[in-house]
This record gives C-alpha cells, sequence and structure tokens, in this order.
C-alpha cells in the first residue's frame, strides 16, 4: 500500500526520530512510504489558541497537499483530533465540506492505521525495557483509541507493559497552555510524573510527541529515572 | 443595564489567583479528596444506568427545544405559575432583581429571610443589597451557612465549603455560633448546625430560594437537595420568593424525569436526591401564603444570542465538570474568580459579564475534554473555551506579542519550503526558542535539544 506520512510539523523539527521510526515500521510490514514535502502543519496551534483565521488557511494547505493520498498516517493523535473534530467545523466557514468530507477517511493515526487499517498487531519489534502507556487526551476522548497502543506493545518481544496509574488524567501540557497557565501545568505535571514512578517504568510511551515533550521535559529536569519515547520509536526497534 | 456575576469584576486573573492557591497546601489537599470522593462515587451509580447516553441525549435535545423558544416557554410559565396565586417579575439585571426582592420583603415590614439554593443570588450580590437595605439573610445550606459565617467566598458549585475540612469547620462554628465546646464528628458540626437554624426557620416569615428547574406547562419550581433544611425554607415561612436564570425553565412536567435522573447521579453521586420540593403558586392552608418568582436575565440573552455558544445555558450546575477537571483539582474553585467556577465557570462568567473582565479563563484549561465527557447536558465545554479564545484574540486582547507570533507560524506553515526556511533558523539558533527560552515553561521543564537534521532533510537524503 502506498502510505502518505504526514509527519506534523512539530515531529519534522523536534522529533525527526519518530517520522524515520514511522518509515522503518511501515517498510518492514512492506509498504510503501511517500513524503509530500510542501506539507506543514495541521493548524491545530492556531485553532486552539484563537486564531481561527489562520488555522483555516493552514487547513487549506492541507487539503490541497493531501487531496488525491490514498492513505495517510499521522504519528500525532492531537493532529487527528484536530483533523478529524475542527476541520468539518472550519469547512463549512470556508466553504470546503466536500474536500474535508472526502480526505476524513483516509486519515489515521499511526496506531490506528496498524490495527485497524492494516490489520497488524505484531510489528515484529523487539524492544526488552520495562514500559508504561501514557493515553493523551486527544487519543483517548477524540480518537478513542482504546488499548491500541498496549496490544502493539504486548506483541513486542522482550517488552514489559505496565499499567499506569490514574491514565485518563491529564498531563498538563495543552498546547499554549503550559506556558500561559504553566504553574498550574506544571502541578498536574508533577501529578503525572509520580504516576511514572510509581510504576518504575523507563520508559514512558504515548502516540503524542507534544505530551512526551512535557513530560519528558519535566523528568529531566527532575533528573528522574524514566524518559519518554513515542510509539513508533519502540515498535521500530 | 449593567451586568455583574459575584465579585468576578473586580476579581484577579486566573493565573494570579492561582499561583496563590497552589501554594495553599491545606486547601489543595481538601480539594483533591472532596472531588475524588464525589468522581468515584457518580462514576459508580452513572456505571449502573444502561440508558446513560441517551438520558443524556434527551436532555440535550430538551435544553435545545427551550432554547429554540425560550420566550414563549417563558409566557407559558409566567401565566400557569399566576394562576396558581403565584406573582412574576422579570429582572433585566442584578440590581433590578435585587430591588424587587428588597421591595417584597420590606412590603411586609421584614427584617430577616431564610435562604436556600443559593448561587443565583450570590450572582446578584442579593446579600450586600439587603443588608444595605437593614435586612438579615440566613443561610441555611449548610454549606453555604458554613461560607456565610466565614465571610469565606463558595469555591465550588454544589459544595460550596469543599476547600474547608472538618476541624477548620469546627473552629468556625465554636467562634461564630459562641459555642464553649463542640466535637469533631460530622454528626455533632450537623448538630450544632442544626440548633442555630432551627430557630431561624421557626421564627423568619420570609424565604427564599434559587431553584434547579421551572416548567413552563405547569408553572412549577423544583428545589433538590440533601439536607431538609430547603424543604423548612420553602414551606414554614408566610412568604416565598424564588429566583431563577431563565434558562431554568423545562417544557413539561414529564421532563422532570429525565433531569431529576441525571442531576443527583452527576452532582452528588447519588441515584436521587434525598429532598426533591415540587411546588405549583399557592395552596390556602398548605405552605407560604404568597408566593414569588424572578425570572432573572442578567446576561443570559446574550449568551442565548450567539449559536457558537448558546448551549452554555443547557447547564444543570452539577458541578460533574469540575470534579473531574484537572485545572480545578490543582486550584480549587476560587482561582476562577466567580462564583461560577471550574470548566462551567470558565465558559460561563466571561460570557455573562463582559469580557474584559474575565478574558483570562477561556484559557484556565488544558482543553483535554474530560468536562464534555462527564456533562450530563452535553455541553461541548472545550469547543466553546476555544470559542472564547477567539472572541479574546478578535477583540484584540490577547498577549503582546502573540498575534505577531501566530502570523509569522502561520506563514511558516503556508508551505512546505517556508517551513524548512523557520527549520533552519531554529536550527541555528536564531528564534525565539532558542534564545530566550520559552518563559514559564522552561522554569520547570527542559527544551528538547533542537535536532542538527529535520525530518524532511533527512527524507531529502535518503
Amino acid at each position: 500500500m502506498l502510505i502518505s506520512l504526514f509527519v506534523a510539523c512539530y515531529n519534522d523539527t523536534l522529533f525527526p526520530e519518530t517520522g524515520k521510526a514511522v518509515v522503518t515500521v511501515l517498510e518492514r510490514l512492506g509498504h510503501t512510504v511517500e513524503f509530500r514535502q510542501a506539507q506543514t502543519c495541521c493548524g491545530q496551534m492556531h485553532y486552539n489558541t484563537g486564531y481561527r483565521p489562520e488555522a483555516i488557511g493552514i487547513m487549506k494547505h492541507f487539503l490541497e497537499v493531501f487531496r488525491d493520498a490514498e492513505v495517510i498516517c499521522v504519528p500525532s493523535a492531537s493532529c487527528v483530533a484536530m483533523i478529524r473534530d475542527h476541520y468539518p467545523k472550519m469547512a463549512a466557514e470556508a466553504g470546503l465540506e466536500a474536500e474535508v468530507a472526502a480526505i476524513l477517511p483516509r486519515v489515521f493515526e499511526f496506531t490506528e492505521l496498524l490495527i485497524d487499517k492494516l490489520g497488524v498487531t505484531d510489528v515484529g519489534a523487539t524492544y526488552p525495557h520495562a514500559v508504561t502507556v501514557h493515553t493523551s487526551c486527544h487519543s483517548l476522548r477524540s480518537l478513542h483509541i482504546g488499548d491500541k497502543p498496549q496490544r502493539l506493545l504486548k506483541a513486542v518481544k522482550g517488552l514489559t507493559l505496565i499499567e499506569l496509574p490514574n491514565a485518563d488524567q491529564c498531563c498538563g501540557f495543552g498546547g499554549t497552555f503550559a506556558i500561559k497557565n504553566a504553574e498550574v501545568s506544571t502541578a498536574m505535571l508533577n501529578e503525572k510524573m509520580n504516576a511514572i514512578a510509581q510504576t518504575g517504568a523507563e520508559i514512558c510511551t504515548a502516540g503524542d510527541n507534544s505530551c512526551l515533550m512535557h513530560i519528558n521535559g519535566g523528568l529531566t529536569r527532575l533528573d528522574a529515572p524514566a524518559r519518554c519515547l513515542h510509539i513508533a520509536e519502540i515498535l521500530a526497534q | 443595564m449593567s451586568v455583574h456575576v459575584g465579585e468576578a469584576a473586580t476579581a484577579p486573573d486566573f493565573k494570579k489567583a492561582a499561583h496563590v492557591l497552589l501554594g495553599n497546601t491545606q486547601i489543595r489537599a481538601n480539594v483533591r479528596r472532596a472531588t475524588e470522593t464525589i468522581r468515584n462515587k457518580r462514576a459508580l451509580v452513572v456505571g449502573e444506568m444502561p440508558d446513560w447516553e441517551q438520558l443524556r441525549d434527551s436532555a440535550q435535545q430538551i435544553k435545545r427545544r427551550v432554547l429554540a423558544s425560550l420566550p414563549g416557554y417563558l409566557e407559558q410559565f409566567e401565566a400557569a405559575c399566576t394562576a396558581a396565586g403565584g406573582q412574576v417579575h422579570w429582572a433585566r439585571d442584578a440590581d433590578e432583581a435585587n430591588q424587587i426582592i428588597t421591595g417584597i420583603i420590606q412590603s411586609h415590614k421584614q427584617t430577616e429571610i431564610i435562604k436556600v439554593k443559593t448561587m443565583t443570588s450570590d450572582e446578584t450580590r442579593l446579600n450586600v443589597a439587603l443588608e444595605a437595605a437593614g435586612i438579615t439573610p440566613w443561610e441555611t445550606d449548610l454549606a453555604d451557612l458554613i461560607i456565610q459565617l466565614g465571610h469565606d467566598k463558595p469555591s465550588h458549585i454544589v459544595v460550596p465549603a469543599l476547600h474547608k475540612n472538618k476541624s477548620e469547620i469546627r473552629q468556625l462554628f465554636l467562634e461564630k455560633m459562641n459555642l464553649t465546646e463542640l466535637g469533631d464528628k460530622p454528626e455533632d458540626l450537623a448538630a450544632a448546625a442544626r440548633t442555630y437554624l432551627r430557630e431561624r426557620f421557626l421564627r423568619v416569615k420570609v424565604g427564599f430560594s434559587g431553584a434547579n428547574f421551572a416548567v413552563a406547562e405547569t408553572g412549577s419550581v423544583c428545589v433538590v437537595e440533601s439536607e431538609g433544611n430547603g424543604r423548612m425554607c420553602v414551606t414554614l415561612p408566610d412568604v416565598m420568593i424564588t429566583m431563577l436564570g431563565i434558562e431554568k425553565i423545562i417544557p413539561s412536567f414529564n421532563d422532570l424525569e429525565v433531569f431529576l435522573q441525571l442531576l443527583p447521579r452527576s452532582a452528588t453521586g447519588e441515584r436521587m436526591n434525598p429532598y426533591n420540593s415540587i411546588w405549583t403558586g399557592v395552596t390556602p392552608g398548605d405552605g407560604p401564603r404568597e408566593f414569588h418568582v424572578i425570572l432573572l436575565d442578567n446576561g443570559r440573552t446574550k449568551v442565548l444570542a450567539d449559536p457558537e455558544s448558546r448551549e452554555t445555558l443547557h447547564c444543570i450546575r452539577c458541578a460533574a465538570c469540575l470534579n473531574t477537571c484537572p485545572v480545578y483539582r490543582q486550584t480549587g474553585g476560587h482561582a476562577y474568580g466567580s462564583i461560577y467556577s471550574g470548566p462551567i465557570g470558565a465558559i460561563l462568567t466571561p460570557q455573562l459579564q463582559s469580557m474584559e473582565h474575565s478574558q483570562s479563563l477561556p484559557y484556565a484549561s488544558s482543553l483535554c475534554g474530560a468536562c464534555y465527557e462527564v456533562c450530563p447536558v452535553k455541553i461541548n465545554i472545550p469547543e466553546i473555551l476555544i470559542h472564547l479564545r477567539g472572541k479574546v484574540v478578535r477583540n484584540g486582547d490577547a498577549p503582546m506579542g502573540e498575534g505577531l507570533g501566530m502570523k509569522m507560524a502561520a506563514f511558516a506553515m503556508s508551505d512546505g519550503s517556508r517551513l524548512a526556511g523557520a527549520q533552519k533558523l531554529v536550527q541555528l539558533g536564531h528564534t525565539p526558542l532558542e534564545a530566550i527560552g520559552l518563559p514559564g515553561w522552561s522554569t520547570t521543564r527542559d527544551l528538547p535539544s533542537i535536532p542538527k537534521q529535520t525530518f524532511r532533510e533527512w527524507w531529502n537524503k535518503r
């Protein structure tokens, strides 16, 4: 299958290893990956912060870039949530209902793509480490991702999966919230880091580098033993 | 017309108030313990309902119907209530409502009232207006009494004194009720409050209440509560005054079936409220001889006029969104500077009163969506928060530099080659991110190190 990668702007810039890992996994499964150079961003930061006209411009660009893509893989649940939940509303405003309706069924979050579209749970990875899963709010409440990450991780050789207590509680990132209300965001992060410490896991994983950037930033600042890693990077091992 | 919501107009912004509250370990521990308890009870009694989602859908549909024809339902209520011997008053704003209520009490030459379900009157600052007119209001809901005795502010919609623990309340009662001794068990505290209140229930001639629902079809008013003090308030006095926001109307008596299932389970984790008082006008020889209803607007028609955020008026004040909110959990309700706190407060307060006084509230959320998930009337709170953020931006009230930054980012995102150019600047350390760190972020969190190569560079060299 020809899979078009929408890597997400912040992965492209700050977490290129995640994009590379997605390519590794999909190619290992026998698929062809393409990367459209014109791609940029989903517009979530603008939309969520109140900059709707700018977000609509970014949406238009996304629609243009991926118009004829067969399957679009996004290693970021929150970008997928942006596309699924908010594009239809912005589309109504911009007169692009048909374009958005046509693209939505072809947009998959990375673990959704593996399980729902490609029907794979064992991607042939080996990762002999203790891992816990952070369920990002968007994957939980917008994508209803359920136990897809866990099913993929259980099939990884050598991996010990440990359940994270209070997994449905937000880590406190929330995009610009982490900056606008840094102290409350940090208080929320502290609870998340305590939960991770309780598991004794070496690695906290998720399908969102945004949460992970926040959590890992706190963990390294405190010199805590655990580190964060995107789920694609585990599945690529 | 001037709309105000309690003292929200002069409250500090969320960030400043949160800073103070985050340092208060006692309040934070109280809030955490209380919200966890209610949350778990709610989960249990919601989980046992096979038709919970259908009930939520019904409630949403009923509320939509009400808001689509609100004037008609209000007039229907007025006619039915009047026919049953009640008197209906219309108040455009808080001051008008307070004047009407003060006038009724004065016309009976009374100087005291007993109160229950007091939140809407906190919105209008009724107690301040009454005291200025020489009238003493006695709060009779245990939590409201605690707030009143302590000159405190409510921090929760259903459990206003949630930020207080048992020993703090005992201390307060000892001081304010002039007691020489008092045990520290919950029943000791309840007994002290009972003695204090009972004397007032028997003495005071005018009762005041808010309302959970008002039925257009029958002109009935409904108050649900746990203590029975409300039942005393609405049955013992000669004169009864009820004030409710105009959005509290439901079309028919049958609609109570839906809401009286949703509300107690969502609010206190109970299958049914211990006391459900529903009354219609006056009944000779039974209960108050005179009944007044004040229908309060105070900004609500303005909310109604905005189709993108209208469903804020669906709210039945269950506070499930507060109990599940990870932000509220950290700060408690006082950070929101309004009697309406938590996620619902963050959307309601800025809409009721002019945005300028509460423009920090739409940002007091990580948009995690937990509130929307538990809301019994399906208010999409995250979506409305985003809508209100857009209003702040359009009013030119976003922080300095934010608009420019967003415009530059949008330009970079308008094409892949422009994004690649921006990435080059990030790599070379020419962006604000590298130069000054991220204010706020960098205090407690490391920034990721900037990779030497972006994904697209790697792809191109592959």
